[in-house]
């Protein structure tokens, strides 16, 4: 039987096992070479041994301290009493958003530029552009439009604002129309382009008895419940009052922005009650105009956004 | 305190260097086949092709993280179908404890990348440097002309072989092709340098000076394993029954030969251990029963004319048997429990469920949102309006056309935003995304109900696929 000496590793030998089976005692007895550094804390009979780390380990671990004090010097890192330590590099995350904003406004550059160049007819007919401008208009109304037409752009009824989604439109439902309002708003004071009308408040002009024939009238317009004797003592009062903007039959004028009356739809409610407070003291609905906030290419996008809601014309 | 502290502890210990001798055997023998067979199929995969038509990439086996996809033959995963990797991640789990409840840490042994890779560090070593004893030498003696070649041949081959792995490694990501022309062209993208670097890094370090620490120290498998692990489950085992009282084999003995036990102390056991340690102290915690010393036992066992066996693959309730004179339970009977065949169920249900999945998915697909915010919307004539956003998904590689149909109880009318037909062209192994209406007639009855139900239709032109969602139509409720 041949055996290298060299194959004997006399540190190795260990006296027979008491025990076969799972022995983590076994590695440490190698490693340590003889006694176990014990803790001396002993639980239950289970003796917490003291065993050395490994040296990579711990060389790890240094390093991780001279990496943290490096980082120290560089990054932002102590707060003091006004501001944390900016560190030798001067990063900020905040310096580091405004090179991201502008990272994106420069790869979006060139389809503005053809936003704005292009025909307002003709962005719905460029995958890519109208891809573009429903986004961008999406993030432009959840911006500055949610305000008053509501995150759904169902607008809201009791308060006058009108709802997007519905293919009524007070001032025309195309993509022109639709982006001439949103440039120029609606009876605000900060543009001479806004666009304009007024309806009297006609409690100083009509009596009350009348006022309710008018209503009545309106109310069966619309084809709604009515009394008919009074909607038929308003006929005449609604040709001489009212018909000037509304129309003969009630159809509305868009150039005036007259709404419809003999649809479903009501911009302050069809009641005999709303419609009488409508009649008596009248409204009148206010837009911002927006070329003064936003750029033309996002007002185009949130025209396009509008316009593909569903009752775009 | 019962310290006896007379000086104070080291703070590190050290690795002891493992220098395993060279073993012949049958288990060796099959553990290069797995190497081969393994780092064959790490290898080679990413070079297979496979051809899916047009606009879809050749790669038998590609996951493409830009694009989303991910390509397994003739498999195409999609993000919302990740349920398949889940299922894929659960099998593995399942399968590894099934694994190490019939043959204990047997991944660990054979077919652990760590383990692979070590081996075949082990093996260059061996052809540069010598065998074990060959190493002990040039590991004890100091720095001269014939270290430091042994010692840059060496390395040079281990970083070859690094790089090789890392570089394997990022062909999975991209096409392989391609990739390794921009890559000799040094026209790669930081990412895949970056990946190389680190897993060549890794490979070289872990494979080559770490080794069995990796799977003492960082591996968290040899802490779970034991729970996993009962009296029939087969690990490597001494049969010191049978091996004790050990002692050397020579003429005029201390001990009368009679009196002996088989175990002749050779330390072959401990010479071959990738881990440096004992097994005749019994099963523990750095055994990664790669059973390279029943292969040295056995060997040595033939040497001295002594049967086989007496470091072999056996379960605990062997040892009461033997201890008892009786003969040991055959592997299979070990091998089939309750316990394993619980797991092989649950592996094969979860495989079964994902195969069915495969084949009942369809080419294309459809995701319906209801917009919810109106629900409803009234128009001028009073009808009733909803609004879907579909999410329409075409995995052909070229663009197909799709038309939107619905079936309902009620009459409601279809319309999408945009298109002046109830079709939409969906561009080739891409989603995109469309709005569609429904109008229900004034004071229809899918406009005065709360809820009416949908089923909406794609159908894919080109062959006539159809799948179908379910939603519901919301009216004004009086």
């Amino acid at each position: 039987m041949a055996v290298d000496p060299e194959d004997r590793v006399p540190e190795n030998k260990v006296s027979p096992p008491e025990r076969r089976y799972p022995d983590s005692k076994a590695v440490n007895a190698r490693k340590t070479v003889g006694q176990v550094q014990s803790t001396g804390h002993t639980w239950d009979g289970i003796e917490e041994y003291d065993n050395p780390l490994p040296r990579w380990w711990v060389w790890t671990f240094y390093a991780c301290i001279v990496f943290a004090v490096i980082y120290c010097i560089l990054y932002p890192a102590w707060p003091m009493v006004n501001q944390a330590t900016r560190g030798i590099l001067g990063y900020s995350t905040r310096a580091a958003v405004v090179v991201d904003i502008q990272k994106f406004a420069d790869a979006n550059a060139p389809i503005r530029a053809r936003l704005e160049a292009t025909d307002l007819t003709a962005i719905n007919r460029d995958p890519d552009l109208n891809q573009y401008a429903t986004s961008a208009g999406a993030a432009v109304f959840r911006t500055w439009c949610v305000q008053c037409h509501g995150s759904g752009a169902a607008g809201v009824q009791a308060a006058g604002y009108p709802n997007l989604l519905d293919d009524d439109w007070l001032w025309g439902g195309d993509i022109a129309n639709i982006h001439a309002t949103i440039t120029h708003g609606i009876r605000n004071t900060t543009d001479a382009d806004a666009r304009y009308s007024e309806m009297p408040k006609f409690g100083e002009l009509l009596s009350g008895p009348e006022i309710a024939q008018v209503v009545e009238h309106v109310r069966a317009l619309s084809g709604q419940e009515h009394d008919a004797t009074l909607a038929i003592g308003g006929v005449t009062l609604f040709a001489e009052n009212c018909a000037g903007c509304h129309g003969d039959a009630g159809l509305g004028n868009r150039d005036l922005g007259s709404p419809n009356l003999t649809d479903a739809i009501w911009l302050y409610g069809g009641d005999p009650a709303s419609l009488t407070q409508t009649v008596t003291y009248a409204r009148f609905g206010v837009m911002p105009n927006w070329n003064t906030r936003l750029s033309e290419a996002d007002i185009r996008s949130v025209a396009v956004y509008v316009h593909g809601l569903g009752g775009g014309e | 305190m019962t310290s006896p502290d007379t000086h104070p502890p080291q703070l590190y210990a050290a690795r002891e260097p493992v220098f395993p001798r060279r073993v012949k055997g049958r288990f060796r023998t099959l553990k290069w086949w797995l190497l081969g067979l393994t780092l064959g199929i790490y290898y080679i995969t990413p070079w297979l092709r496979w051809d899916r038509g047009p606009n879809l990439p050749d790669q038998a086996v590609l996951i493409d993280l830009a694009g989303r996809r991910f390509f397994f033959f003739m498999i195409e995963i999609w993000p919302h179908e990740f349920y398949f990797v889940a299922g894929l991640l659960i099998m593995a789990g399942l399968g590894l404890f099934l694994f190490t409840s019939a043959l204990g840490r047997v991944w660990c042994g054979y077919a652990c990348p760590q383990t692979v890779w070590t081996d075949l560090f082990i093996l260059v070593e061996r052809w540069v440097e010598g065998d074990r004893n060959a190493r002990l030498r040039l590991h004890r003696q100091g720095w001269n002309a014939e270290k430091l070649r042994k010692r840059a041949v060496k390395w040079t081959v281990w970083l070859l072989i690094a790089v090789a792995t890392g570089g394997a490694w990022v062909f999975y990501f991209a096409d392989a092709p391609t990739l390794l022309r921009n890559l000799v062209t040094l026209q790669a993208s930081p990412a895949a340098w970056i990946t190389i670097a680190a897993l060549t890094a890794t490979t070289f370090v872990f494979g080559g000076f770490m080794r069995e620490q990796i799977c003492i120290y960082a591996c968290p498998w040899p802490r779970i394993q034991a729970a996993m692990m009962d009296e029939d489950t087969i690990t490597v085992a001494y049969r010191d029954w049978r091996g004790e009282p050990r002692g050397k084999l020579h003429k005029g003995a201390v001990t009368p030969a009679d009196q002996q036990g088989d175990c002749i102390d050779c330390m072959a056991c401990v010479n071959v251990c990738p881990t440096g340690i004992d097994i005749r102290e019994g099963q523990q915690l750095a055994c990664i029963t790669c059973a390279l010393c029943i292969d040295a036992c056995d060997d040595t066992m033939a040497k001295i004319g002594k049967p086989r066996g007496l470091i072999d693959y056996l379960a605990l309730t062997d040892e009461v048997a033997e201890r008892a004179g009786a003969q040991p339970k055959s592997i299979w009977h070990h091998i089939l429990r309750p316990r394993t065949i619980l797991y092989t169920v649950l592996w094969s249900g979860v495989g079964v469920g994902l195969v069915a999945a495969l084949f009942l998915r369809s080419d294309i697909g459809v995701n319906v949102t209801p917009v919810r915010n109106p629900t409803f919307v009234v128009l001028s004539d009073g009808s009733i309006r909803n609004t879907y956003d579909l999410r329409l998904l075409n995995k052909h590689g070229e663009a197909r056309q799709f038309r939107i149909a619905l079936t309902s109880d009620q009459p409601l009318a279809l319309s999408l935003e945009g298109q002046p037909a109830q079709t939409i062209s969906v561009p080739g192994n891409a989603t995109t995304g469309q709005r569609i209406y429904l109008v229900a007639p004034a004071a229809s009855a899918a406009a005065t109900e709360d809820q009416t139900h949908v089923r909406l239709w794609v159908e894919d032109l080109g062959n006539t696929d159809r799948i179908h969602s379910d939603t519901v139509f919301n009216g004004q409720e009086d």
